[in-house]
């Protein structure tokens, strides 16, 4: 359970790389399908933005698997400039790359839980999990 | 990395078969713009069957894709893609609204050739 591996996030095919490794995680802890492809595409959405917006970081997946419960915590770590307005950055169709915006709020979409510290000149962490639900035997 | 465009009759045909890195994405909406030119084909279908993920970026390139082949004259079908990527792209807020959709290769042709014989 204190497994921890990191993905480092250096150029844009850290990215591919992340999210295969995601994926990898998602199916030992026993995710369906469809919950793989959301916690994947997660991992792609957070591992673009250290890419994008502080150049280099790291992905790093916990698996929590006790009696009470499973699941993946995904944590998302830079040393880049920092988010300023965090309301803004949440709000759908709010980029300042080209994209469509669509990045952090869909991954809180996607995931169960969405915890996000940032500090300017600091760096930011994300911290973003799904848990598998009771009773669907991670279907 | 390259996807490969293969041309049929007016139809341009190609199955992704590879998980998609930004630059491997970038680099096919350059080469599917100069074939469709180079070419004159007038319809297009890319199967997405063996895509398992497209994210806000992805989606970006292929919206874009779609609408850029659409200013040139070809119709774009987008076919195969997978429950769970259909999923995930709503949770996203990704709709791809005007975008073709056909469940498979089949019902893409079938498509193209109906509406472009219209």
């Amino acid at each position: 359970m204190d497994f921890k591996p990191c993905v480092n996030i250096q150029n844009e095919w850290d990215i591919v790389g992340a999210r295969q490794l995601g994926r990898e995680q998602a199916k030992e802890v026993g995710f369906g399908t469809v919950d793989q492809a959301r916690i994947a595409t997660a991992i792609s959405e957070l591992a673009r933005n250290i890419y994008l917006y502080a150049g280099t970081g790291k992905i790093c997946f916990e698996i929590i698997n006790n009696l009470e419960r499973k699941g993946l915590i995904i944590v998302a770590v830079d040393q880049g400039p920092g988010i300023r307005d965090i309301s803004q950055v949440m709000q759908d169709g709010y980029t300042t790359s080209g994209g469509l915006g669509a990045g952090l709020p869909g991954v809180r979409r996607l995931m169960d839980e969405f915890d996000i510290v940032s500090d300017i000149g600091v760096g930011t962490e994300i911290r973003t999990s799904k848990w598998i639900r009771k009773g669907l035997g991670g279907a | 990395m390259r996807i490969p465009i293969l041309k049929l009759h007016n139809y341009l045909l190609i199955s992704i078969q590879t998980d998609l890195d930004d630059q491997t994405a970038i680099q096919f909406q350059e080469d599917l713009l100069n074939k469709i030119h180079k070419s004159g084909a007038t319809g297009v279908v890319i199967d997405l069957t063996s895509v398992d993920i497209i994210d806000s970026f992805i989606a970006k390139v292929l919206g874009d894709v779609v609408t850029m082949s659409d200013l040139m004259g070809a119709r774009v079908v987008l076919t195969g893609i997978q429950p769970a990527v259909a999923m995930t792209l709503i949770d996203l807020g990704i709709h791809l609204q005007d975008v073709r959709t056909a469940l498979d290769l089949e019902q893409g042709l079938i498509k193209l050739r109906q509406e472009l014989e219209d």
